[in-house]
């Protein structure tokens, strides 16, 4: 690795900035920080797609994680920029004090570093550390504001969290077990550039046992039902900028373990086929979630429940596999991830200016609050897949593959997909329209964060740029 | 004399799933605390004998880390915990301990089967090291489950984590990363319990994790 490798800047600003901003008082000069730190890390993300890649012992580089980071480091970077405004509103009415914020801030960027760290490792047993450590993180910051419901949330997040992270490690050293005789002993046994060369001479049995444990370890991060109990608690007792990342990014980094465990599978012809797997995890998180939906009361717990169901589509669609799939799976991600951050971002104002996250008292908001009220309708009208916006997009792909190859499986697809979508403009209609209620009390917010994103995921309905689709589709190839 | 080394390693990962049952049994914190003092000292003599056998000396740590950590501070930092929080009391445990260990033996047949089925061609002592591991992972497992409080649900993670260890050195020749990332991840883990436990008592004045399910957040 050389000197002005941009990788080693992906790592090593957040791990510096979070040194620097546990050591600072104040929150004013911290959460600027937080935001330059955040864009630093986006730069030299984005500047990894110009340099020459080297593959070592420890870091990957190529086609599919590059995707992952900047996709990473731009949410990271947006809800930083969130997180500055909604911070000084909670240190305004007390849930925060300032010693809080040192320790929030310092948190925001450890958990940025677990999270890349996760996505460029090249080596399964740091990748475990690092999405244990990005976890550990999290946890911490849900507990925040020490409310009963906090702990709670925290607690179980705690619980199922470990219990997920201590099967991912076993499948780990159950692909090791089963590298050992073929690869030799030592670190090559856990570099994943050696085992996907050398996996077809792997022993099959020991593979699926590991695949099993490495898909139910990494899929309760992933927050796939059955494991799934944590996340709406998570979701909606931490503050809400860890609400949007939790969703927009630590999902994600999940998924992309799976994934490549998935590639190592797929790669052994004699080991079971992980599609099916991961196309019956996903098809009962989504139609699970979407009832789910129905019954919600808080309306953080609301969009929670939607990126299960939201999760439960992308691992179907990763599940199905094939060119068509893949694609649709990597644009629903994506698309998932920008709309879904931009909902908490208006959720977290929507809250603070209402005082409350009960979706009985929240009325009106077109009304009172047009920018945030609107906002909201076209966050939601995004998420919920209404044609034109990206989200619709991905889905019909989703579905039109499912039809051309599984079409039994299209139909639980479908039910799950329209019945979300009912739950979501249900509770959209009493939140934004009708009688308003509650306070009308001017937001201070930036609304930069919120919009940029929506605007993203509206305009990539309309038109995605030549180049990200020819990359998408490579991507795509790669994941087989 | 491979037998005997053969033999050792079998007895001390062997005597790790016996003491795993006895902490399904035991009903008062403090006893169980010293069971699970005595499962991390298993674990230590266990992985240090890899080390002799494997001739890997830099599992010593691994070794020496699980007894000075897990064997004593922890023990001790939790029997001071419990009298400073004043629940010596007996342990609500959610099912019988009959149905329990019941359930215990089952689950560690399910390991032995599945383990001893899929690592036909491993070499013998890191297969039945990997079954009594995932035995002493499910039976850690099957206590968190069974315990309402939270110092029982920790100790039922420790132990789940012990297991874990006994599965990363019986793997011979796992790069050093995993080991020593293992150890720290459990003086992190314990800081996060520390802290938390702290705050529950802080605020709700018990440790018992139903109390804190009262204050879900969804009711109406």
């Amino acid at each position: 690795m050389n000197a002005i490798d941009p990788l080693l800047f992906v790592l090593a600003i957040p791990a510096g900035a979070a040194a620097l901003l546990a050591a600072l008082p104040g929150y004013r000069l911290s959460s600027s920080i937080n935001v330059i730190a955040s864009f630093l890390t986006l730069s030299a993300a984005l500047s990894l797609f110009i340099v020459p890649r080297e593959i070592t012992d420890y870091f990957l580089v190529d086609d599919l994680n590059i995707v992952f980071i900047v996709l990473n480091t731009f949410v990271g970077f947006t809800t930083s920029v969130f997180s500055a405004t909604y911070i000084a509103h909670e240190l305004e009415i007390g849930r925060l004090t300032s010693t809080y914020l040192r320790f929030y801030h310092a948190m925001y960027q450890i958990m940025m570093f677990g999270m890349n760290l996760a996505l460029v490792a090249n080596n399964i047993g740091l990748m475990w550390v690092a999405i244990e450590l990005a976890t550990l993180a999290t946890i911490l910051m849900v507990g925040i504001y020490r409310t009963h419901e906090a702990l709670e949330a925290a607690w179980k997040y705690f619980i199922l969290g470990s219990v997920g992270i201590a099967f991912a490690l076993f499948g780990t050293i159950l692909v090791y077990m089963a590298a050992q005789p073929v690869v030799g002993e030592g670190l090559q046994g856990m570099v994943w550039t050696v085992l996907i060369q050398r996996v077809a001479e792997f022993d099959p049995a020991l593979l699926n046992v590991a695949f099993i444990f490495l898909l139910l370890g990494y899929g309760t991060k992933v927050g796939l039902a059955p494991l799934h109990a944590w996340l709406p608690d998570a979701h909606a007792e931490g503050p809400t900028p860890v609400s949007a990342v939790l969703s927009g990014l630590l999902l994600n980094v999940a998924l992309y373990a799976v994934l490549r465990f998935k590639m190592l599978l797929a790669a052994n012809v004699a080991a079971i086929a992980p599609g099916p797997l991961m196309v019956t995890m996903g098809l009962v998180s989504l139609v699970f979630a979407a009832f789910m939906l129905y019954r919600r009361r808080d309306i953080k717990r609301l969009f929670a429940y939607s990126s299960i169901e939201h999760m439960g589509i992308i691992v179907f669609a990763f599940g199905m596999g094939g060119p068509l799939a893949n694609f649709a799976g990597l644009l629903q991600m994506t698309m998932h991830s920008l709309a879904k951050s931009a909902i908490f971002f208006t959720v977290g104002h929507i809250a603070q200016v209402k005082g409350t996250q009960k979706i009985v008292e929240i009325n009106g908001l077109t009304g009172t609050h047009p920018v945030l009220g609107w906002a909201l309708v076209l966050g939601v009208v995004a998420i919920a897949g209404m044609p034109p916006l990206g989200i619709f997009m991905s889905e019909f792909l989703v579905v039109s593959s499912t039809f051309s190859r599984a079409p039994l499986l299209a139909l639980p697809l479908i039910l799950g997909l329209l019945v979300a979508f009912g739950a979501l403009l249900l509770r959209l209609n009493g939140l934004a329209f009708g009688e308003p209620t509650g306070s009308k009390a001017p937001v201070q917010a930036s609304y930069l964060p919120m919009f940029g994103h929506l605007a993203l995921v509206f305009v990539a309905g309309f038109y995605l740029p030549p180049a990200l689709v020819a990359w998408f589709q490579h991507v795509a190839s790669i994941l087989g | 004399m491979p037998n005997l080394a053969f033999d050792i390693a079998h007895l001390l990962a062997g005597s790790l799933v016996l003491v795993s049952f006895m902490m399904l049994y035991q009903d008062r914190l403090p006893a169980l605390i010293n069971v699970f003092a005595l499962h991390a000292i298993l674990l230590s003599a266990s992985v240090a004998w890899q080390a002799n056998i494997q001739n890997e000396p830099y599992l010593n740590i691994t070794a020496l880390i699980a007894l000075g950590f897990k064997g004593v501070i922890i023990p001790v930092s939790l029997r001071r915990m419990i009298v400073r929080l004043g629940i010596h009391r007996e342990i609500e445990t959610v099912v019988g301990i009959g149905v329990t260990m019941l359930a215990g033996i089952a689950l560690v047949a399910l390991s032995m089967v599945v383990m001893l089925r899929v690592t036909a061609e491993a070499a013998p002592l890191a297969r039945e090291d990997l079954a009594f591991a995932l035995s002493v992972l499910l039976l850690g497992l099957l206590m968190m489950v069974t315990r309402r409080n939270a110092v029982g649900q920790v100790l039922g993670f420790m132990s789940l984590e012990n297991g874990l260890i006994l599965a990363a050195t019986g793997a011979k020749g796992m790069p050093l990363v995993v080991e020593i990332s293992v150890a720290f991840s459990i003086l992190i883990a314990f800081i996060v319990i520390g802290i938390f436990l702290f705050r529950i008592r802080e605020r709700f004045d018990t440790v018992d994790v139903t109390v804190l399910d009262r204050f879900r957040g969804e009711q109406p």
